[in-house]
């Protein structure tokens, strides 16, 4: 029934089921592996050679490209917020921020020598300091503010304009927003950051329909939730105080 | 630390210089023809070998400064001696490269063996005697330009009045005058008062051939400015803006990184410029702004693969072009330690590969084919199997003759032209 609905809706009937399935899988994989370059770019620019300074070339290509996926998520990141906004979640938002920035400027007023990091920039310091272990993870660093909220993913910009998302998977999504939060979860449930398919599916989405791909669908295994998605917003605050101190440095 | 990362040819193509991840400058000279030896005509050997820069640690930031060449220009021959200016990431010298084939003998003040002769034993006072010895090549720094850069110098240009060069970071331009050190002149400033606005950094600079107020640069985000210094003294407006508009079909995230340009360089003739980006070669009229006259595929197969080479960096990696000594053909590096020719009329390509594998001296290279599709040919490498760690970055042009030089990694190929 669900099919049925969306094949409607989405294609003009000449698809088959099997088309439509592959549809909805494509939804998915798209917004987390959009995620996991985010994730890329987030850590790359984190994991700068501490010795050397930072090519600059490089870190302003991937802040680029990092903003331009923020933008991206901002105009189709209401998409998400189907049942879990409330203006209550907005400050919690801001203490986030609030807390990165107290976390950093305290571990600064703890001391720099860490063992080790004795000739390191000043200014990465104070990021590497927001690690748990001395050494450099860049992984943990990402996943800390991620830990320390659930949804706020803020509905600021209730936009028309779709981004170039193709617009049989808009429809799929105004779709999914009528379902229930547990159906959302059990369609996301099963899918995983994996990198390399996003090769195919990030180079080739803006003309390509077909989503060969999508078929590993079986292969992923992780369990995620549309919370991982929402934590984009903290991710994003820690991103520019991080690409703050990368230029200034 | 034997990573070559620049080569160059002088202007009579005579001489080959190298810059090294170390620091160091290998200089080749190509023997001359002799009747004895026919075929050693074409044959580079090392004429000199000197350490351009040392690593250097700035105490105020606490960030080492790598002492790798990041390029070499020859000037123009002026008298018996070479001259180069090699670069680093802060620092710029210019080198004096001369030949000592005689040497004094008979001084009046000192022995043979250098000693200081006693006052009192200089009985008559003699002309010392030149003797020829053994060819000596030394290198020596007769200038130092340090301190005008705070980003990393990614270009140098010397300019057509012989006179003048510039200097390129990420953010400037700075204009020197080849005999005074201490003082430079900015000519190009894109640093954003907020540095947190930060979109857009230049990547290569080059000055005209033949004009000597005229100098382009290139960005990140794949366009070229083209300023005259006629016109101002700061050239932060400039004359001309070259830029291809974007294709909408194949927009994707990865769009403006392989935009950014890695080089740029002005054909012989001085009426077109190319530039590389990660995966094409463009030839732009400089007559014409809004788009390039000719474009090339140097290695299109690694459009959908875009991904992966991000996560490994390489889709960061600078590639660096040439132009053949009549402009006609162009040429380029890529993966796998291949390189890349284009003809440019009738338009024919090549691939050729660099490695000691299977290639005898004076064997003629095979042409070399990457199959995209399913079925592989025979001789053919499908795109998986490219190693992405033997990357050609450098390559340069003899300036008369079809004579190239081929950087791969820590090797320094050769090649000529079989017609020759």
């Amino acid at each position: 029934m669900f099919m049925r609905g969306l094949k409607r809706k989405c294609f003009d009937g000449e698809e088959d089921i099997e088309g439509t399935l592959a549809g909805i899988k494509a939804i998915p994989s798209y917004n987390l592996q959009r995620q996991s370059l985010l994730d890329m770019s987030l850590v790359k620019l984190q994991l700068c050679h501490m010795l050397v300074e930072p090519n600059l070339c490089r870190s302003v290509l991937i802040a680029n490209t990092v903003r331009q996926i923020q933008e991206e998520m901002t105009q189709d990141g209401t998409w998400q917020m189907i049942n879990t906004q409330s203006t209550g979640q907005a400050p919690l938002d801001r203490l986030v921020s609030t807390d990165i920035l107290c976390r950093s400027s305290r571990d600064q007023a703890e001391g720099k020598h860490v063992p080790g990091y004795g000739t390191f920039n000043k200014d990465f310091e104070s990021d590497q300091a927001q690690d748990s272990s001395e050494t450099l993870s860049a992984a943990s660093s990402v996943q800390a503010p991620r830990n320390l909220q659930s949804n706020v993913w803020e509905m600021e910009n209730p936009q028309e304009n779709k981004g170039n998302f193709q617009k049989s998977l808009d429809q799929i999504f105004e779709t999914l927003e009528n379902k229930s939060p547990n159906s959302v979860e059990d369609l996301f449930s099963e899918v995983d950051n994996s990198y390399y398919d996003l090769d195919t599916m990030l180079t080739g989405m803006m003309s390509n329909t077909k989503m060969g791909h999508c078929d590993s669908i079986e292969t992923f295994s992780s369990p995620t939730n549309t919370a991982s998605n929402s934590n984009c917003k903290s991710d994003l605050n820690e991103l520019d105080h991080i690409v703050e101190i990368l230029v200034e440095s | 630390a034997d990573i070559i990362s620049t080569v160059e040819f002088d202007y009579s193509g005579d001489l080959l210089a190298t810059g090294d991840k170390g620091g160091r400058v290998v200089i080749f000279q190509r023997e001359q023809e002799s009747k004895g030896r026919p075929q050693s005509r074409g044959e580079y050997n090392v004429y000199s070998t000197f350490q351009s820069h040392e690593p250097e640690f700035d105490y105020l930031k606490s960030l080492e400064i790598e002492e790798k060449i990041n390029k070499i220009r020859w000037l123009p021959r002026q008298n018996a001696a070479h001259f180069l200016l090699s670069t680093n990431d802060k620092t710029i010298k210019l080198w004096k490269i001369s030949e000592r084939d005689k040497r004094a003998e008979g001084y009046n003040l000192k022995d043979e063996d250098g000693r200081l002769r006693e006052p009192f034993r200089v009985t008559e006072l003699r002309v010392p005697v030149l003797k020829p010895m053994d060819l000596m090549v030394e290198a020596v720094p007769r200038r130092i330009f340090a301190n005008a850069h705070t980003y990393h110098i990614n270009s140098i240009s010397v300019n057509s009045d012989h006179a003048t060069y510039l200097s390129a970071d990420d953010l400037r331009i700075n204009l020197w005058h080849l005999e005074i050190t201490n003082r430079s002149f900015n000519i190009v400033d894109i640093k954003p008062a907020n540095m947190e606005e930060l979109t857009e950094v230049i990547t290569a600079a080059e000055f005209h051939p033949h004009q000597c107020n005229v100098l382009v640069y290139s960005s990140s985000k794949g366009t070229i400015r083209l300023c005259d210094m006629r016109s101002s003294a700061l050239c932060d407006q400039h004359s001309k803006f070259f830029e291809e508009p974007e294709d909408p079909s194949s927009r994707s995230f990865f769009s403006e990184i392989i935009s950014s340009i890695s080089d740029v360089k002005f054909s012989h003739s001085g009426r077109y410029m190319m530039t590389r980006d990660y995966l094409s070669i463009k030839v732009w009229d400089l007559n014409m702004e809004n788009r390039p006259v000719e474009t090339y595929q140097v290695h299109e197969y690694l459009r959908s693969k875009l991904c992966s080479l991000y996560e490994n960096d390489c889709i960061f990696d600078k590639f660096e072009c040439c132009w053949s000594a009549s402009d006609s053909t162009i040429m380029t590096g890529s993966y796998n330690n291949f390189f890349r020719m284009f003809d440019r009329s009738p338009r024919r390509d090549t691939t050729l590969e660099a490695s000691r594998e299977g290639n005898k001296p004076r064997a003629i290279l095979k042409p070399r084919k990457v199959c995209t599709a399913g079925k592989r040919k025979k001789d053919e490498i499908s795109v998986d199997s490219l190693d992405f760690n033997k990357k050609i970055l450098h390559t340069a042009w003899h300036p008369m003759e079809n004579f190239i030089a081929v950087a791969a990694t820590n090797n320094l190929y050769l090649f000529q032209d079989k017609t020759n």
